[in-house]
C-alpha cells in the first residue's frame, strides 16, 4: 500500500524525525479551522500518488491566508492523470542549502534490509552516480545498528555536526521501517535548511499489503489500481486489467500468467488476469465470474489444472454460476489433471468449446477474438 | 537419496486441527507420508486421523522424534511457529501458509538459515519425493516415483501441471521443491540446483521461474560458472512474458519494477548458461524425453 506524503509526513512525526511543519485539509471548511495556525511561506501541496502533480498545477505557495485559501481551492478536486485530489497538504516551506537522500528497503536478493543514503539528494535517485549512492546491508536478526551509519555516511565528506543529524535519523527511520512493516520508506531530499538543520522535507512509504492487520489505519484506496482492481481485492480475488480482448481465469498465479504467455504465442491479447486460485466454493467462483463479467472480454479463456481439486467438481460449479449469471461472450476452455474426461464433458454439454491442449484451447481464443475490439476500444 | 524428504522424514504439523491442516493430514496419510504428529496450543491429547495433537513442537519431538514440521498456521502467527520449530531442533520447515508480513519472513528465513535448517516457502505448496514422502497440498496422483527429474518452482498449479506432463510422457521425479512466490523465499532457486547437483539419483533440473526478483538470474549465472549442463541437463519455463511492469501477478513477489525482474532477463540468462528454455509449459516434457532417451 502506497501511503501519501502528508501520511508519511504524519510518520515522522509519530517517530520523532524532524520534518516540516504542516496539516492536510479535504475541504474549505476543514481549512478554515487550520488556517490560523498556517505556517508562512506556505507550499500548497496535492496529495496523490502519481507523478508530475508540480507540472499540473498541483503544487503551489502561499504567503497568506487568503493565497492560501485560493490555492487550496483550486486544487482540491483538480484532476491530475485521471486521478481527482481529495486532499491538500499545507506545510511549511523551507530554505534547502543542501539536499540528500536515504532510504530502508526490503532487498529481495540478499533476503535482507537496505539501507541507502546519498549526499547527493533532490533528483530522481536513479540519475545519481554509483559512487555518490552508499548501500549498506543490514542482517534483520541483527538490526540496524551504529556501525550501519557509520558505513552510509563514511564517504559523504558532511560536516560533523551534519553527519550527527544525519545518524540519528537514521536510527528512527529503520524504526519507522521495522515497526510500520514497511517495503520502502524513502526520504528524498533529506534536506539541510538554511539554520542548519537537518529535516524529512518528502516521504514516500509503502507499507507491505500482507501486514495492514497491523496497521488497519492504512487500509485505504490503492490508486494505483484500477476501479475494478480494488473491488477484486476487496474481495480477495487478484484481477489485473490489461489493454487486450481475452479475459483469461485459471486457478494459481503462475499458471494464469502461462496462460496469457501461450495466448500471445498465437498473437491473442489478454484482456483480463484472473486468477482462481483453489476457489470451488460457489460464491468465491461466482464472484470471479461477476468480476470477469465487468471486465468485459470479448471472448473468455479458462484454463484448469485439477490437483487435489477435482476437474469435474471445478468445471460443475464454474458452469452452475456461468448459467446463472449469463455471460454475453463466448467461453473456450482447457481442463486438464484429476477426473480430467468428466470435467471435459460437463464443459462441452454446456456449449463451450473445449481445446485438446494449452496450445489448442489459446489458438482458438485468439482466433476467435482477432477482430473483435481491443479493451480500449470497448470503454470508448 | 533425493533432496530434503526421504524414508526416514518423520513430519509434524503445526495447525493441524484447523480445516486445511485436517484435510491435508489424511491427504498425506493416504499417499504415505510419515505423519507422526500434529501441534496446535491447548490440543493436546487430541487426535487428526489417528495422529497424536501436542501443545508444542518441542513436546511432539520428544514424543515422537519429529523432524520435518509443516506449517499450516494462519499469518500472523506464522513467524511464532517457525522459530518455534527452528528452535525445537527440525532438520526442514515447509511453510504454506500465505500472506505472512515481509517482515515477518525475511526474520524467519534469516533465522532459519543461522540455525542451519533448510527452509520452503513460505506461501508454497510444499515438497514431495515421489513415491516416498508428499508434504503440503500437492496433489499425489501426479508424480511417478523413481526419478530423474529434480523439479523446482516459484508456483503451484503449474508445477503439478509441468510434473504431470512429465509422468504422462513416462518421466519420473525424484523430489519437487515448491519454493513459493514470495520476495523472500527460504529456498531459492539456487539453493534448489545445489541441492539436486549434489544429489546422485537426480540426473536433470527443471526450473519453473516467473518474473520478479532475481532468483532466476542468480541460479543461471552459478550453472553458467559450473557449467552444471555438461553434468546435468538443466531445462526452465518462466512465466510472466506478458505481464505489465508494476502490478503484483498474483503472487506478492511476481512484480516486475523499474524494469529489474523481467522473464526476459531471466530467460536470457537461462540461456546463456546452456539451460534449454520451453515457451510453453508441457514443452518441458518433450526436451527431456529426447535429451535423456526416456
Amino acid at each position: 500500500m502506497n501511503l501519501y506524503e502528508h501520511q508519511g509526513r504524519e510518520l515522522y512525526e509519530r517517530f520523532g524525525i524532524p520534518c516540516a511543519e504542516g496539516f492536510v485539509v479535504a475541504s474549505m471548511e476543514e481549512l478554515e479551522n487550520e488556517i490560523e495556525g498556517a505556517p508562512f511561506p506556505a507550499v500548497v501541496k496535492a496529495q496523490v500518488l502519481v507523478g508530475g502533480r508540480g507540472k499540473a498545477g498541483g503544487v503551489r505557495f502561499a504567503n497568506s491566508a487568503d493565497e492560501l485559501r485560493a490555492h487550496t481551492e483550486a486544487i482540491l478536486g483538480m484532476d491530475i492523470k485521471g486521478h481527482v485530489v481529495q486532499k491538500v497538504m499545507v506545510a511549511q516551506m523551507l530554505d534547502f542549502q543542501a539536499e540528500y537522500y536515504l532510504s530502508f528497503l526490503i532487498d529481495r536478493n540478499a533476503r535482507g534490509y537496505m539501507m541507502i543514503f546519498s549526499p547527493d539528494g533532490g533528483m530522481d535517485i536513479e540519475s545519481v552516480p554509483e559512487d555518490r549512492l552508499f548501500k549498506i546491508p543490514i542482517g534483520p536478526l541483527e538490526g540496524f545498528t551504529a556501525a550501519h551509519a557509520d558505513a552510509g555516511l563514511a564517504g559523504s565528506g558532511l560536516d560533523p555536526g551534519i553527519q550527527a543529524q544525519i545518524r540519528a535519523i537514521m536510527e528512527k527511520l529503520y524504526r519507522m521501517f521495522t515497526e510500520m512493516d514497511a517495503e520502502l520508506v524513502e526520504v528524498n531530499p533529506l534536506a539541510l535548511t538554511k539554520d542548519g538543520t537537518v529535516v524529512a522535507a518528502d516521504s514516500k512509504v509503502v507499507i507491505n499489503d500482507s501486514a495492514l492487520f497491523r496497521h488497519p489505519e492504512f487500509r485505504q484506496r490503492d490508486e494505483t489500481l484500477t476501479e475494478l482492481e480494488q473491488e477484486a481485492r476487496d474481495q480477495g480475488v487478484a484481477l489485473i486489467e490489461l489493454d487486450g480482448n481475452i479475459g483469461v481465469i485459471a486457478n494459481g498465479a503462475g499458471l494464469t500468467m502461462a496462460t496469457l504467455d501461450a495466448l500471445t504465442e498465437f498473437g491473442g491479447r489478454p484482456r483480463t488476469f484472473l486468477d482462481l486460485s483453489g476457489a470451488t466454493d460457489p460464491e468465491k467462483v461466482a464472484q470471479a465470474v461477476r468480476l470477469m463479467k465487468k471486465s468485459k472480454p470479448g471472448v473468455m479463456l479458462l484454463n484448469l489444472f485439477g490437483g487435489i481439486t477435482r476437474c469435474d467438481v471445478v468445471a460443475e460449479g464454474l458452469v452452475h454460476v456461468i448459467e446463472k449469471e449469463g455471460v454475453d461472450f463466448p467461453i473456450i476452455t482447457r481442463i486438464k489433471g484429476t477426473k480430467e474426461e468428466e470435467g471435459k464433458a460437463i464443459l462441452a454439454r454446456y456449449g463451450f468449446t473445449v481445446g485438446d491442449t494449452l496450445q489448442d484451447a489459446c489458438r482458438k481464443a485468439s482466433e476467435t477474438a482477432k477482430d473483435m475490439p481491443l479493451a480500449r476500444e470497448v470503454s470508448a | 537419496m533425493a533432496v530434503v524428504l526421504d524414508r526416514d522424514s518423520r513430519i509434524v504439523v503445526q495447525g493441524a486441527t484447523g480445516n486445511v491442516g485436517t484435510f491435508h493430514i489424511q491427504q498425506m496419510l493416504e499417499y504415505g507420508t510419515s505423519v507422526v504428529a500434529g501441534v496446535t496450543p491447548g490440543k493436546a491429547g487430541q487426535e487428526v486421523h489417528g495422529v497424536p495433537v501436542f501443545d508444542t513442537v518441542a513436546a511432539a519431538r520428544e514424543a515422537t522424534g519429529c523432524n520435518v514440521s509443516l506449517v499450516f498456521v494462519p499469518a500472523r502467527f506464522a513467524k511464532a511457529a517457525v522459530i518455534e520449530a527452528v528452535d525445537a531442533g527440525m532438520e526442514a520447515v515447509i511453510v504454506i501458509t500465505e500472506h505472512i508480513p515481509v517482515h515477518d519472513a525475511t526474520y524467519f528465513v534469516n533465522y532459519a538459515n543461522s540455525k542451519g535448517v533448510t527452509l520452503i516457502g513460505p506461501n508454497c505448496p510444499g515438497a514431495a519425493t515421489a513415491g516416498v514422502q508428499k508434504v503440503g497440498i500437492l496433489p499425489g496422483q501426479i508424480f511417478k516415483p523413481g526419478g530423474p527429474v529434480g523439479v523446482a518452482s516459484k508456483s503451484g498449479t503449474l508445477t503439478y501441471e509441468i510434473v504431470a506432463s512429465l509422468t504422462e510422457a513416462g518421466i519420473g521425479q525424484t523430489t519437487c521443491l515448491g519454493l513459493g512466490g514470495d520476495p523472500i523465499p527460504g529456498t531459492t532457486l539456487l539453493d534448489a540446483v545445489k541441492m539436486f547437483e549434489a544429489d546422485d539419483e537426480t540426473k536433470a533440473i527443471v526450473l519453473v521461474g516467473e518474473i520478479g526478483g532475481g532468483a532466476e538470474e542468480e541460479a543461471a549465472a552459478y550453472i553458467r560458472e559450473r557449467n552444471l549442463v555438461a553434468k546435468k541437463p538443466v531445462y526452465a519455463y518462466v512465466a510472466g512474458r506478458t505481464a505489465p511492469e508494476g502490478k503484483k501477478m498474483g503472487h506478492a513477489g511476481a512484480l516486475v519494477e523499474k524494469g529489474v525482474g523481467t522473464a526476459e532477463s531471466k530467460l536470457k540468462a537461462f540461456q546463456a548458461a546452456g539451460v534449454k528454455v520451453a515457451v510453453f509449459p508441457t514443452d518441458i516434457a518433450g526436451f527431456v524425453k529426447q535429451d535423456l532417451g526416456i
